[in-house]
């Protein structure tokens, strides 16, 4: 692993850049996911934080790993806003994933909603962190709104389609001052590893992992990948030859 | 004489909509017999699925494909749901009736014990059944306004609060500032069953009473999100009529309210008619094991983002088989008569007889002994 390579978010540093998902796989597969990962955030759907005492999820994180609740449920800012609230006073901490969602089918984000709860959270010093559908001028909204990353997505959550919205992500990272941290559609290691490539600074993955047949074997993987990538994109690229170059330059005829 | 099912009764709130033209005459068009196995095999080969698809999957033809169909929806139901299931228990607070529906067991010309809890014995039944760990509640009714009106149903609603984290209901339809006046209280989730989308076949079923009017019936889950619903819950009584034509029906009322409400959450029953108090007086179709199993995956693959429920109606193996495949959720510790569970006596009758008895302990074990995780609650009331 590379020495002082951190990936900084909201002033809090963080070695690895794999953020692990909680949900769609068994309570008592969590702790060996996250190991296997190496990862050191991991996020929550607060709906799913139970007070009750069984099958609690936050019963399975083990300590001193950074939970990110995520509002997932919410249809509007207000009700994102309501949930980032609670979370903090069950004692979550302060780190906050906004998620509004109003499509059942697609579970598409809302741009529109998603700024305006970036905006009240960040006010309140949450660290805020929006997933929402790369389109620039959303991402430059939630970044004057006080953002501290983005979470664009790759493909429709859980779809496992990877980068299908590469183009649009690729103008993020470039234009935007905050890590890009690219959340949904990552289906296969090889796809986080191109995102890590392309400068994205962190990857999250959930369902890839969730439906594979070994989540622990398939947790390692993704990490390996993701490693693979940040080298590759911090090496530099080396050149792609899509033509080959012919042997007499064509300009040279001006000197003869 | 009996009144015209299709006109509405005063005080029913009217919808002016073309929807439900559009699901029976689509369901009347629907023939199951002009599929092959080549529209099957398309269906399933297509990421999106149409009407047309999904009644390919519920065609006979289907049947020759079972293994693939499996295939296909235990991939849909992994990729929403991972392997979650979720679960809950019915509560029932009161067995009056006003409708006669020939084949319920609540029908209000059926001789049985009527009984209608108080707040003191709702409480009593939700701490008991808070004590197992389950934190979501589905709050039924018979369908009597005058026995169980909508402020009782709204108290009961307002206790459920204190012990639980998810309310559905499953009550006689209502107009939608009733249903926002009980999602003021708590509630979430309606499902009403259409029971068969046949309105010949529904005229000579449900003879009198409210629940006689169909079109009112069929609006109810448009009325319980324009009352600001989080999600509604479809299904028709597989066997009272064709149940391929019946389960179209369902998942096309579904998905056209899917598409003008996109952000409701859908969810299917799936019931099979069972035996119950008096309903040997009617005939009916019975639906086999593999067709309902057919019928659970159709509605998974065609809209796989919807919760579906496996009845107490089926047996255990039927049920830990069906939730590896296509059911998202589960009920448990079920006991369908009224008072059973914290009132030492029960009080009333049952509306029907169930086939899986396991308390929540069980059910749960069998979860997780099938690589499946049990969830209690994957909601926030905000």
């Amino acid at each position: 692993m590379l020495n002082n390579d951190k990936l900084i978010i909201g002033g809090h540093e963080f070695d690895s850049r794999f953020i692990l998902g909680s949900g769609k796989y068994s309570l008592d597969l969590i702790k060996a996911a996250i190991e296997s990962a190496k990862a050191e955030i991991i996020t929550l759907a607060l709906r799913r934080a139970a007070t009750g005492n069984i099958a609690n999820i936050l019963d399975y994180i083990p300590k001193g790993i950074t939970i990110l609740p995520n509002t997932s449920g919410a249809r509007n800012a207000d009700e994102a806003v309501r949930i980032a609230r609670l979370s903090r006073e069950i004692g979550c901490g302060d780190f906050v994933k906004i998620e509004v969602i109003r499509d059942s089918k697609y579970l598409l984000p809302d741009n529109y909603e998603t700024t305006k709860a970036v905006e009240i959270l960040a006010k309140e010093n949450f660290i805020v962190m929006p997933y929402m559908y790369p389109d620039l001028n959303a991402a430059r909204d939630m970044q004057n709104a006080g953002a501290a990353a983005i979470m664009p997505l790759g493909a429709p959550i859980g779809s496992n389609k990877g980068l299908c919205t590469k183009e649009f992500i690729k103008i993020l990272i470039d234009e935007i001052n905050l890590p890009i941290i690219i959340d949904a559609g990552i289906g296969a290691p090889s796809q986080a590893c191109e995102a890590m490539e392309m400068g994205a600074a962190a990857v999250m993955a959930n369902t890839a992992i969730a439906t594979s047949g070994d989540i622990v074997l398939m947790a390692s993987a993704f990490k390996k990948a993701i490693e693979a990538g940040r080298e590759a994109y911090i090496s530099g690229l080396g050149r792609i030859i899509d033509k080959a170059e012919a042997s007499s330059p064509l300009t040279g005829f001006l000197h003869e | 004489m009996s009144s015209d099912h299709m006109i509405y009764m005063p005080d029913m709130e009217i919808k002016e909509s073309d929807m439900l033209d559009i699901v029976l005459n689509k369901t009347d068009e629907y023939d199951e017999s002009k599929y092959n196995d080549n529209d099957v095999l398309k269906a399933l080969k297509k990421e999106n699925l149409t009407p047309y698809d999904f009644g390919a999957l519920l065609s006979s033809a289907a049947l020759n494909h079972l293994e693939e169909i499996a295939n296909r929806s235990i991939k849909e139901t992994r990729r929403y749901f991972g392997n979650n299931i979720y679960m809950f228990t019915p509560l029932y607070i009161s067995n009056y009736c006003e409708n006669h529906c020939i084949y319920c067991g609540f029908n209000c010309n059926n001789n049985i014990k009527r009984a209608k809890l108080n707040y003191t014995e709702i409480e009593k039944e939700m701490y008991e059944i808070s004590k197992t760990g389950l934190q979501e509640i589905l709050l039924l009714t018979g369908e009597s306004r005058k026995m169980s009106d909508v402020s009782y149903i709204g108290e009961a609603v307002k206790l459920a609060k204190k012990f639980f984290k998810t309310i559905g209901i499953e009550v006689y339809p209502m107009n939608s500032d009733e249903y926002e006046y009980l999602h003021k209280c708590g509630v979430d989730y309606v499902t009403v069953f259409q029971e068969t989308y046949n309105a010949d076949k529904y005229k000579t079923l449900h003879l009198s009473g409210h629940k006689r009017v169909f079109p009112y019936r069929f609006y109810s889950q448009e009325r319980a999100l324009e009352g600001k619903m989080r999600g509604v819950g479809f299904a028709a009584l597989l066997g009272l009529y064709d149940f391929r034509k019946d389960a179209f029906a369902t998942g096309l009322h579904a998905y056209l309210i899917q598409r003008r409400f996109p952000h409701a959450e859908i969810a299917f029953s799936c019931p099979r008619l069972r035996p119950a108090a008096n309903n040997d007086k009617i005939k009916y179709n019975e639906v086999t094991e593999t067709q309902l199993l057919q019928t659970v995956m159709a509605y998974r693959i065609f809209m796989p983002y919807a919760n579906i429920t496996i009845s107490t109606r089926e047996c255990q193996r039927v049920r830990d088989n069906i939730i590896k495949i296509a059911a998202t959720k589960i009920s448990a510790g079920v006991d369908v008569g009224i008072g059973g569970h914290g009132n030492n006596n029960a009080k009333g009758d049952e509306q029907f007889e169930i086939s899986d008895t396991r308390n929540v302990k069980e059910v749960y074990d069998a979860i997780i002994k099938q690589g499946l995780q049990p969830v209690m609650s994957d909601y926030i009331y905000v």
